[in-house]
């Protein structure tokens, strides 16, 4: 009898905990959550802030009063290397330093899992670079969102757009003041090959942290620094004295090269 | 005989009653028989008479510059198939010259690229340029919207134009080409002969002088657009750091000094000619071709002879029936058309 009862009571235990267990997980994998993603500007170790003094890597001073980029395109990866795309009607994000909901991206609706690396685009793909008007909404509207981040000379995204002044720069005879710009687009042509700017972020979560969990009922939030003084150097110094301007030319490859490694993933924040 | 002259009668009246008829019912761009399908998507911008309205008063619009003195129909004028006759660059706001003669607008359907060194992709997006250029119009396209919104009379045309008040970048932008994708030049006497329509001749002189074009000029000045809308540099210059083209958008070294090649029709109400306007009449130009070509490292292939001399070896009776032929492409109708002068 003793024995009876206790197999009865096994059986009615797991009969009662593995499904428990099961529904847990379930719960937890089945669904779908936002992830946010913080784009934190610095300024070497200090934070971003414009009109404060920092020194690039030749060694210049300099100040900042524009610093816009365009990230596009996401792709979560869980650790078994499997990827989650953002489809491309909610990829593309304009941040501005001076806007600080700008630079505090969303992604809608992710399915839940655990995710181990994230993956965008600095700038707008060559696709949606030669998309029908109709299909460029919202930061993409080049007389509205995309106020000043358009070239309609060379049709295209300004990608990244970096303004300043130093007392090393030259001075622009239009504004008497001292003034750097670097405005970086050029998608890759849509007739004839041109210069491709387009870099591809991808960072991954620090080893022995745990990852980014999305679930149901919330996600993780991932918090990215972004270093304005990395577009100076590595691989090439870029010195505002002797380069203080750069657009569409074929000196833009020289910065975005530079700037591809501005943002790394500082820390993952679980619900 | 009167079984046969009634129906007959009654066609003659209503002929004649058509006469009282407003005007003939709207029809879209004329897409000509001698031309290929377009290059521009119809079916995302499809031409409606009041789209067309609408964009031919943003056309003529001087709300679009910064200071309201100059409309895109300033540096685009109609009895010159749109092209700004007598400039060699064209002076926008402030006075200021820009570094390019403003070209023709005429057959953009078909046209894969924008601009002398084809930086637009899309006609949809050319406006854009001329609004926000500092020696054009010098304004931002969101503040042109924006005095669109508060004007007495543009947001009820946007509203029967595309269904609802709302001014948008993309309405804005696809009216403008709907205005432009009407200004279509396929009815000069050349385009009448080749499609065989009763009556068309050429005078013997221009036939001549079409197969004289077709051996010396064709290759690149080809198809009934009279360009293959490549970029090539054909030898006017020989120094381009003031504009060095196609390299400005593409960064390659091999384009500098390359530029569109353009087309070919109502040159006889286009001069002056080439990108920076440098001759002002066709026999220039012969001659430029037959003498004048300029050495530099991207001069077009073609320009060099076998024999080590440049440009296109033309007689002096070659060049007369070259232009002869050239006379051929001007479309009066075109030139003309009511429907397109302000
Ligand atoms: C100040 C004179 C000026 C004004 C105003 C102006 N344009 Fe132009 N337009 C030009 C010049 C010059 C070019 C050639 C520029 C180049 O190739 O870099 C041009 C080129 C163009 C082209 C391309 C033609 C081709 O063959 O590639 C189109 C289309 C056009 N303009 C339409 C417009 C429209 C629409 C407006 C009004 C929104 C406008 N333009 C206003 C001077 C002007
Ligand atoms: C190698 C290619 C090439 C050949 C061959 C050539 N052209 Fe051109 N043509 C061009 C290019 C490119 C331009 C524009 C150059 C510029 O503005 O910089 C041009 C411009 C012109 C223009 C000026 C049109 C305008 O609207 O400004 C005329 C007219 C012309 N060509 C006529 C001719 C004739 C006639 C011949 C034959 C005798 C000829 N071309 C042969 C490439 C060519």
């Amino acid at each position: 009898m003793q024995k009876f009862s206790f197999w009865y009571l096994t059986l009615l235990l797991a009969a009662l905990v593995v499904p428990a267990c099961k529904d847990k997980t379930d719960d937890e994998l089945t669904g779908f959550g936002d992830v946010e993603i913080e784009f934190d500007n610095r300024a070497g170790d200090a934070a971003l802030v414009f009109g404060t003094e920092y020194t690039n890597a030749a060694g210049e001073k300099v100040k900042f009063s524009t610093f816009n980029y365009f990230v596009s395109n996401f792709v979560l990866v869980k650790e078994d290397g499997t990827e989650y795309v953002v489809p491309k009607d909610s990829c593309y994000f304009l941040c501005k330093h001076d806007d600080l909901e700008s630079r505090e991206v969303v992604l809608k609706n992710v399915p839940a899992g655990d995710y181990t690396g994230l993956k965008f685009m600095i700038g707008i793909d060559s696709a949606k670079s030669v998309s029908p008007i109709t299909e460029r909404s919202g930061v993409l509207d080049p007389a509205a969102g995309a106020n000043g981040m358009y070239w309609s000379w060379n049709a295209g995204y300004i990608f990244v757009k970096v303004e300043g002044t130093s007392p090393q720069a030259p001075v622009d005879p239009g504004t008497g003041e001292n003034t750097f710009q670097y405005h970086t687009g050029l998608f890759g042509g849509y007739d004839s090959p041109t210069l491709n700017n387009l870099k591809t972020v991808s960072l991954e979560t620090h080893h022995g942290d745990e990852p980014a969990k999305v679930r149901r009922t919330g996600g993780p939030h991932f918090h990215l620094y972004v270093d304005v003084l990395e577009m100076f150097s590595n691989p090439t110094n870029i010195s505002v004295a002797s380069n203080p301007t750069s657009h569409a030319g074929a000196y833009s490859k020289t910065v975005a090269d530079n700037y591809a490694d501005m943002f790394v993933l500082d820390h993952v924040h679980n619900p | 005989m009167l079984k046969y002259s009634l129906p007959l009668l009654l066609l003659l009246l209503l002929a004649a009653c058509r006469k009282d008829e407003p005007a003939a019912p709207f029809s879209g761009p004329f897409l000509p028989a001698n031309f290929p399908a377009p290059a521009y998507d119809l079916a995302l911008n499809p031409v409606t008479e009041d789209g067309f309205a609408l964009g031919k008063k943003l056309f003529y619009e001087r709300l679009l510059s910064r200071d309201t003195t100059i409309a895109c129909a300033d540096c685009h004028i109609s009895y010159a198939a749109f092209s700004h006759p007598d400039h060699a660059t064209s002076h926008g706001i402030d006075g200021l010259f820009g570094k390019r003669n403003a070209p023709a607008v005429q057959n953009m359907l078909w046209r894969t690229s924008f601009f002398w060194d084809g930086g637009v992709p899309n006609l949809d997006l050319v406006p854009l340029n001329a609004i926000q250029s500092p020696v054009e119009m010098d304004e931002s396209p969101a503040r042109v919207l924006e005095k669109l919104r508060a004007h007495p009379e543009y947001p009820a045309m946007f509203k029967k134009a595309f269904g609802s008040e709302e001014v948008n970048t993309a309405r804005f932008l696809q009216a403008l080409s709907q205005f432009m994708a009407m200004l279509v030049s396929a009815n000069s006497p050349y385009d009448r002969f080749v499609r065989l329509e009763p009556g068309a001749t050429l005078p013997a002189e221009a036939l001549e002088g079409r197969d004289l074009f077709a051996q010396k000029c064709g290759t690149c000045h080809a198809t009934d657009q009279f360009t293959d809308q490549t970029y090539r540099n054909n030898g006017i210059l020989n120094d381009f750091t003031h504009d060095r083209g196609r390299n400005e958008v593409s960064t390659l070294p091999d384009d500098i000094g390359k530029f569109r090649v353009p087309s070919l029709r109502n040159l006889t109400a286009t001069a002056p000619y080439m990108h920076n306007g440098k001759f002002k009449t066709l026999e220039a130009v012969l001659d430029h071709y037959a003498a004048g070509v300029k050495d530099s490292p991207t001069l077009d292939p073609l320009l060099r002879q076998p024999d080590g001399s440049l440009g296109i070896p033309l007689t002096a009776d070659e060049k007369t029936k070259i232009i002869a032929f050239l006379k051929t492409l001007t479309d009066d109708d075109f030139l003309r058309d009511e429907r397109f002068a302000e």
